[in-house]
């Protein structure tokens, strides 16, 4: 081995990267089973795109779901038993929608630690029809509980307000809006594990019905069965391993906000006041951005694409301005120019996003980070995005979970 | 037989008519306002920690944003599923002095179509629902110079 060489390619490195070994799905859906199901599929695709045997993972991290019992409560041991009990190290977390991010952060503490090599990260849901609704009981101390009991205020009535408040303040439209699902709804087209593989029109939304004014059925993203994995190991590992150049996990950001919290966030009946204390620097979504810029060394005119949690098309433009890919207000703009779209500077969503998914929450984060290594890999087909060096995924758990990893290959 | 009439949270708002006030908390340490109450503990992460206090937030605000509901919301909110579902509209007011968003139904009536940004709200008392003994009230926005 010539030390030179490995010295340039180390310098290309970080000391804290992990190499993603492999990546798989459960296709998304509705297909009436349970959440191990998908998780075990998904896994085991994970474990045979890695090369890996799972006898040889050395620890588990499970993505918990609150909507399978027991189970999804401590869903590592769950994944983990269906496989075949084998020792690992487990863990079992719970972020909300950013759940699949802690994951990923556990997993890739411990391979930083040296505590393990080889760490199998898993999140699967199995979904409820509707409105996502708080657990049951009489739970006045539970905010989430509060939020419908005395104001009604389902998640999309939240997606409502943000819209409503971006018309007003920045000048979107419902136009621009009807416009990211088009946008999605093309890419999602494209990909085998969507959910919704049909394109969209402009007219199409406009027709919907109204769920929140001002948006509609197709401007919110509906509830989905679905499952994701990664094998996730050490680059000395991956080196070993007959992978010298894999994709790598290079940052992941769960802070939480910073009081006061001056973005009313779901499932929050009021902002925090910032009459004593300033607001922070930044809000939150954009601190989420930030430490993982921070954490990677890498600034956002680097990025080859990105993966954000269009939980509403509003939501998405909002998005595009705390990633730093615009100004504030810019959203728009950025999006009609056609910069976000496929060919376009960074497209964002190239998956079909939860548009074309709709939400599996625990899967949710982590199938953002097997669209990244598909893409760095360059094996995304007919969705890739040529070239891809960098990407980031974005996201946001209730109750304040940041979530944002960065890839780079 | 007449319902009883209970807040829907006990303590998060008192008063009849132009008395009527949501009510928070103060820290006697800091100065820091919250809505809803705490009383056991500030969160400002730069304070000791004081005695919580309670007081009346600001009558009037402007609104920060606005939505409404198409659809019947699941359980714990409160509908007659026998009934036919009459949208309502949802108000996320900025109130000034407190410098915060405190979100709330509007009155009964008002749509999205007759507010917008800015527009000036005051809060009033008002029923969230009724079952067989009580009628559980709760705080609404109105317009100031309501159409
Ligand atoms: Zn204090």
């Amino acid at each position: 081995m010539d030390d030179l060489a490995l010295e340039a390619g180390e310098r290309a490195m970080s000391a804290r990267d992990v190499a993603v070994l492999g990546a798989a799905m459960h296709p998304w859906g509705k297909w009436g089973r349970g959440f191990v199901e998908y998780g075990v599929k998904a896994a085991r695709d994970a474990l045979a795109d890695a090369g890996v045997d799972w006898r040889d993972v050395g620890s588990i991290v499970g993505a918990d779901t609150v909507r399978g019992g027991y189970p999804g409560y401590v869903s590592g041991a769950t994944f983990a038993k269906a496989l075949g009990w084998q020792g690992a190290r487990v863990t079992s977390v719970y972020a909300a929608c950013a759940s699949g991010a802690q994951a990923v952060q556990t997993a890739r503490t411990q391979i930083l630690a040296g505590l393990a090599d080889v760490v199998l990260v898993v999140g699967a849901d199995a979904a409820p029809k509707g409105f996502f609704r708080p657990a049951g009981g009489d739970r006045p101390d539970d905010p989430d509980w509060l939020r419908f009991r005395v104001l009604g205020a389902t998640n999309p009535a939240y997606f409502g307000l943000y819209a409503r408040r971006r018309m007003a303040v920045h000048g979107d439209t419902l136009a621009d809006f009807a416009q990211v699902k088009v946008k999605n709804a093309a890419m999602g087209a494209l990909n085998p594990y969507a959910r919704y593989r049909k394109t969209v029109t402009t007219e199409e939304v406009a027709a919907s019905a109204v769920v929140a004014d001002p948006l509609r059925l197709l401007d919110i993203c509906a509830t989905s069965d679905g499952a994701a994995a990664l094998v996730l190991s050490s680059v000395d590992f991956a080196r070993r391993h007959g992978a010298p150049d894999p994709v790598r996990i290079r940052a992941v950001s769960t802070v939480t906000p910073e009081y006061p919290q001056t973005v009313l966030d779901l499932p929050d009946i009021a902002t925090d006041s910032a009459a004593v204390a300033a607001p922070p620097a930044r809000p939150f979504r954009a601190a989420i951005a930030h430490a993982a810029y921070e954490e990677a060394g890498i600034g956002p005119d680097e990025l080859s694409l990105a993966e954000v949690y269009d939980l509403s098309t509003a939501l998405e433009l909002q998005w595009y301005e705390d990633l730093a890919l615009c100004g504030e207000g810019e959203a728009a703009k950025l999006l009609r120019d056609g910069a976000t779209a496929l060919g376009g500077r960074v497209p964002v969503n190239a998956s079909g996003g939860l548009a074309s998914f709709g939400e599996a929450v625990p899967a949710q984060a982590i199938a953002q980070v097997c669209e990244l290594t598909w893409q760095l890999r360059g094996t995304a087909g007919a969705r890739q995005v040529p070239g891809a060096r960098v990407g980031i995924t974005a996201n946001q758990g209730l109750f304040g979970h940041g979530s944002s990893v960065i890839a780079v290959r | 037989m007449t319902r009883q009439r209970t807040p829907v949270v006990a303590d998060w708002f008192s008063g009849e008519g132009e008395n009527f006030r949501l009510l928070g908390t103060r820290c006697s340490a800091c100065g820091s306002v919250f809505f809803p109450r705490e009383d056991s503990y500030c969160r400002n992460p730069g304070c000791a920690g004081g005695e919580l206090a309670e007081v009346p937030l600001s009558k009037r605000g402007r609104v920060w944003s606005y939505t409404d509901g198409r659809y019947r919301p699941p359980a714990p909110y409160a509908s007659d599923p026998e009934q036919e579902w009459e949208p309502y509209t949802l108000v996320a007011v900025e109130l000034e002095a407190e410098r915060m968003v405190v979100l709330g139904q509007a009155v009964p009536g008002v749509t999205p179509g007759q507010l917008a940004v800015g527009t000036e709200v005051e809060v009033v008392p008002g029923v969230l629902n009724e079952d067989a003994d009580t009628t559980w009230t709760t705080w609404h926005w109105k317009p100031v110079n309501g159409r």
